[in-house]
């Protein structure tokens, strides 16, 4: 039977309604989450969800940008924040000018991308994420890092890993191999597409030799235990020794679920070294990620290094309740828990994670504003 | 599950199905069944589900399966097409060189109509299933296009003159032939390719990879 209907008002394409029961779930999630950040003394901030699109086009976004604008009464072009990575950027350089790094930030707030709508893949979409300003590798990405897996271990996420890659390990690559510059952009394009097909028949065009060729195909494609970082080519070596300085600062706990991916690059065009994403059996796309933007700062006037993450909230309620079921995407019928290195623990319980979690009145000391 | 290293695969049925399952029982997977049931979407026991070819970066994309076999041209449909367009998120890990097409440019033989339209009119009316492809084209190319979608045979289209030219794969170049069209341009060389989920890609990195060394062994045999 066609349930009777009044009047539906219709909302955009790609945003929703979330009601009390999804509330619930979710607020039990971005609660745990606070605790977290907060505990690591991640003091939360507030922007607008509206910037000049002038200010926000000083970063290079690449496939990530703002995808939305208006104009205000005056005739200048807002735009809605496509990330917070570099509203904060603009925070620390307007209003922390003087301040001693490092700074920590903290956000649970609403982006706008022009993404085709899914699973788990909102044009409004809920990220819950740090910035660490200041704190330069290996030590600031192994906070960010241990930052990570103690909130999604907190939330209770229990099979995930951490791909960790580097973001200047294949431009390094082609470089040294004298490829072509025109070329670069289209090969780092297709990895970036995930086309290896692509980037195959480029490289058989770029009239390189067959090993240089072989060796751009083949070095993106290794991921997997620390085994992947023995014999890395030479220019491979600088990134690949910076995952390892990175990895062995990390505890046993953090470490262990950790996968490092030597042609993991991200569609934001600001990361310049370490980059990673969390990848979980229960979903079929990342989780979330993050990593170095060690000069997307110089840009806002503040030269300075940073590393940060940011966790897709939508999608890791929808992993936390496929992992509950057992019926993640990969998870019926995946073996693959048992295939890869170091099964981690049973993850802790959320209830108890809450409870530790939570900020006290004497909390963080976060980072006080100048004239604010 | 007794799949290939216990992966999923997703299989499209059509012109690709022949090549896809021979290639599967050449890396040692028992294909009997998948051959001689044609109505059977789930084969669970050999780590297999059939679907349209176009289907099969849906699925993939969604997890549903770790790896899927289908065309370039489908994955050149779905791919983004503009700044800001969003492709589907799967791995394109190997051309497997069987099914090959071209993706083509076609009008009726004699002087050529959508020529002839597009110098006097300015715009040519173009048929096809693949409007994202065929749009993408002239776009690149300058030219101004009508775009007309068809589900069915978009040879008809030409022939009733709804349209002055068609976008279309071709194998053999016989359909256009029996039709009176010919090739005007070649758009795209599409074979068979082998995609795979992003995450599983990453989790199934050993399983993934042990594949894709046995079917570069067997395609530096020459047999897939």
């Amino acid at each position: 039977m066609i349930p009777r209907v009044f009047m539906i008002h219709p909302i955009p394409s790609g945003t929703r309604d979330v009601l009390p029961e999804e509330t619930r779930e979710v607020r039990a999630i971005t609660d745990t989450l606070r605790g977290v950040f907060e505990r690591h003394q991640y003091g939360e901030v507030y922007t607008p969800a509206l910037e000049y699109e002038s200010v926000l086009s000083r970063a290079d976004m690449a496939e990530a940008r703002p995808a939305y604008r208006v104009f205000d009464e005056a005739g200048a072009v807002l735009a809605l924040r496509s990330d917070m990575t570099v509203p904060i950027a603009r925070v620390v350089a307007s209003r922390y000018a003087g301040s001693e790094p490092p700074l920590r930030f903290c956000y649970f707030a609403h982006c706008y991308r022009g993404v085709r709508p899914q699973r788990g893949q909102s044009r409004e979409l809920l990220q819950a994420g740090i910035e660490l300003i200041g704190s330069p590798a290996p030590e600031g990405t192994v906070e960010a890092l241990t930052v990570l897996c103690h909130a999604l271990d907190a939330v209770g996420l229990r099979d995930y890993r951490i791909g960790l890659g580097d973001a200047s390990l294949f431009p390094a690559l082609m470089g040294s191999l004298q490829v072509r510059e025109e070329v670069r952009r289209d090969m780092l394009e297709a990895l970036v597409r995930r086309d290896f097909v692509g980037l195959e028949h480029k490289l058989a065009d770029s009239g390189l030799s067959d090993e240089a060729a072989a060796l751009l195909l083949e070095v993106p494609q290794r991921r997997g235990g620390p085994e992947v970082l023995s014999d890395a080519p030479p220019p491979a070596v600088e990134p690949v020794t910076g995952m390892r300085r990175v990895h062995e600062r990390l505890d046993p706990a953090v470490a262990e679920r950790v996968i490092f991916d030597l042609g993991l690059v991200r569609n934001i065009g600001y990361y310049t070294g370490a980059v990673f994403e969390v990848y979980d059996p229960a979903l079929g796309s990342p989780i979330g990620g993050g990593g170095r933007y060690d000069e997307l700062l110089a840009r806002f006037g503040r030269s300075l290094p940073a590393v940060g993450f940011a966790l897709g909230i939508d999608r890791l309620h929808i992993a936390l309740a496929g992992e509950e079921r057992g019926t993640g995407a990969l998870l019926a019928r995946s073996s693959a828990r048992s295939e890869e290195p170091g099964a981690v623990g049973d993850g802790s319980v959320p209830a108890s994670a809450h409870a530790e979690g939570r900020p006290t009145a004497a909390g963080t000391k976060g980072n006080r504003a100048e004239g604010a | 599950m007794a799949g290939i290293h216990d992966l999923t695969i997703a299989v499209p049925r059509g012109a690709l199905f022949e090549g896809t399952v021979d290639m599967l029982a050449r890396l040692g997977l028992d294909t009997e069944e998948l051959r001689s049931n044609e109505r059977k979407l789930l084969f669970e026991d050999i780590g297999v589900i059939t679907m349209r070819p176009s289907d099969v970066p849906t699925y993939v994309e969604a997890g549903a399966a770790d790896l899927g076999i289908t065309g370039k041209d489908v994955l050149l449909e779905q791919a983004a097409h503009g700044p800001g367009e969003e492709g589907r998120d799967v791995y394109e890990l190997l051309d497997l060189g069987f099914g090959r097409c071209t993706m083509v440019l076609a009008s009726r033989a004699g002087p050529d109509p959508a020529l002839e339209a597009l110098r006097r009119l300015g715009v040519m009316r173009v048929a096809t299933k693949y409007p994202r492809v065929a749009a993408g084209h002239f776009e690149r190319t300058g030219r101004q296009a009508e775009i007309v979608e068809v589900k069915g045979s978009v040879e008809l289209a030409p022939l009733t003159g709804v349209v002055e030219a068609i976008v279309d794969l071709t194998a053999t170049g016989d359909t256009l032939r029996e039709h009176n069209l010919i090739v005007r341009e070649e758009i795209a060389v599409c074979t068979a390719r082998l995609v795979a989920n992003p995450v599983a890609h990453k989790l199934k990195a050993g399983p993934i990879d042990r594949l894709l060394a046995q079917l570069r062994r067997l395609s530096a045999a020459g047999v897939a």
